[in-house]
């Protein structure tokens, strides 16, 4: 299944709702161009609900890692929200847990932006 | 190709079609041998790494040059091999995914997560090629449980 994204807005903050595989090519691809056609219509507040992400590879997580640091090299905050067990595994054995801010409560999540 | 047989081996084109059917042959291969979701998983995401190295950093997508998947059952372990016909690669400048300076880093976790997933993990670089073994063996209860239990 490959990857596809729908994104919403609650009380000034984007959420990216995700589903599918985010790997080398279009699920790569998706999520880069999501992102920055979030940034460049001046939404900097970003949630990623990977709830429905079954799967994620190392390109996949090269891509999770730019969305972070462009989000933030423009001012912005990018969050994680709702992670699979599969995803929740990788980001703790590439020690990108530490990285990211993670969230399991999209109420709470949003209300955590400054 | 079913794994009561030995071995079996294919060869491929250096495209990202490859990569995904790489991935699709290691997680049938695995569910046949018994092997748990979670191994079968550990072991179809190595090789899709595998395969990405192979046909991104190794091939370089050459149309020309082809990627060579094998899997073997050798006792009670699961060997895989992929073979690419590129340039070799320097395995010193593999730089270490976790070093701090290296966490933001949008690349270079394929190897850290294949040694990860497998018992072990072999790369052979020379001028004609890298060749890359993956080993995984049979565990506990799960893996072969299905034969065993009929």
């Amino acid at each position: 299944m490959s990857m596809k994204v729908g994104s919403r807005q609650v009380d000034g903050v984007t959420i990216v709702d995700c589903s599918g595989r985010i790997t080398l090519g279009e699920g790569s691809v998706i999520l880069r161009d999501t992102v920055r056609d979030l940034l460049s219509k001046g939404n900097k507040k970003i949630v990623l609900n990977l709830a429905d992400v079954n799967y994620i590879d190392s390109s996949g997580i090269g891509e999770l890692v730019s969305a972070f640091t462009t989000t933030k090299n423009q001012g912005g905050e990018l969050k994680l929200l709702n992670l699979t067990k599969k995803v929740n595994d990788l980001l703790q054995i590439t020690k990108l847990y530490t990285v990211f801010d993670v969230k399991d409560d999209e109420a709470a999540a949003v209300k955590s932006f400054k | 190709m079913a794994m009561t047989e030995q071995r079996v081996s294919y060869t491929l084109d250096s495209s990202l079609e490859t990569i995904d059917s790489a991935e699709e042959k290691a997680t049938r291969i695995a569910t046949e041998l018994g092997f748990g979701d979670d191994e079968i998983m550990q072991i179809s995401m190595a090789v899709r790494e595998g395969a990405v190295n192979a046909v991104l950093h190794g091939n370089a997508y050459a149309a020309d040059k082809k990627v060579t998947l094998a899997f073997e059952r050798v006792g009670e372990e699961l060997v895989i091999t992929i073979r690419d016909q590129g340039p070799g690669m320097d395995l010193s400048k593999i730089p270490n995914p976790l070093a701090p300076e290296n966490l933001l880093k949008t690349s270079g976790r394929g190897i850290f997560l294949m040694r990860s997933f497998m018992d072990v993990v072999e790369i052979r670089p020379s001028s004609t090629g890298t060749e890359l073994k993956l080993i995984k063996r049979v565990h506990g209860p799960t893996a072969g449980g299905k034969e065993a239990s009929q």
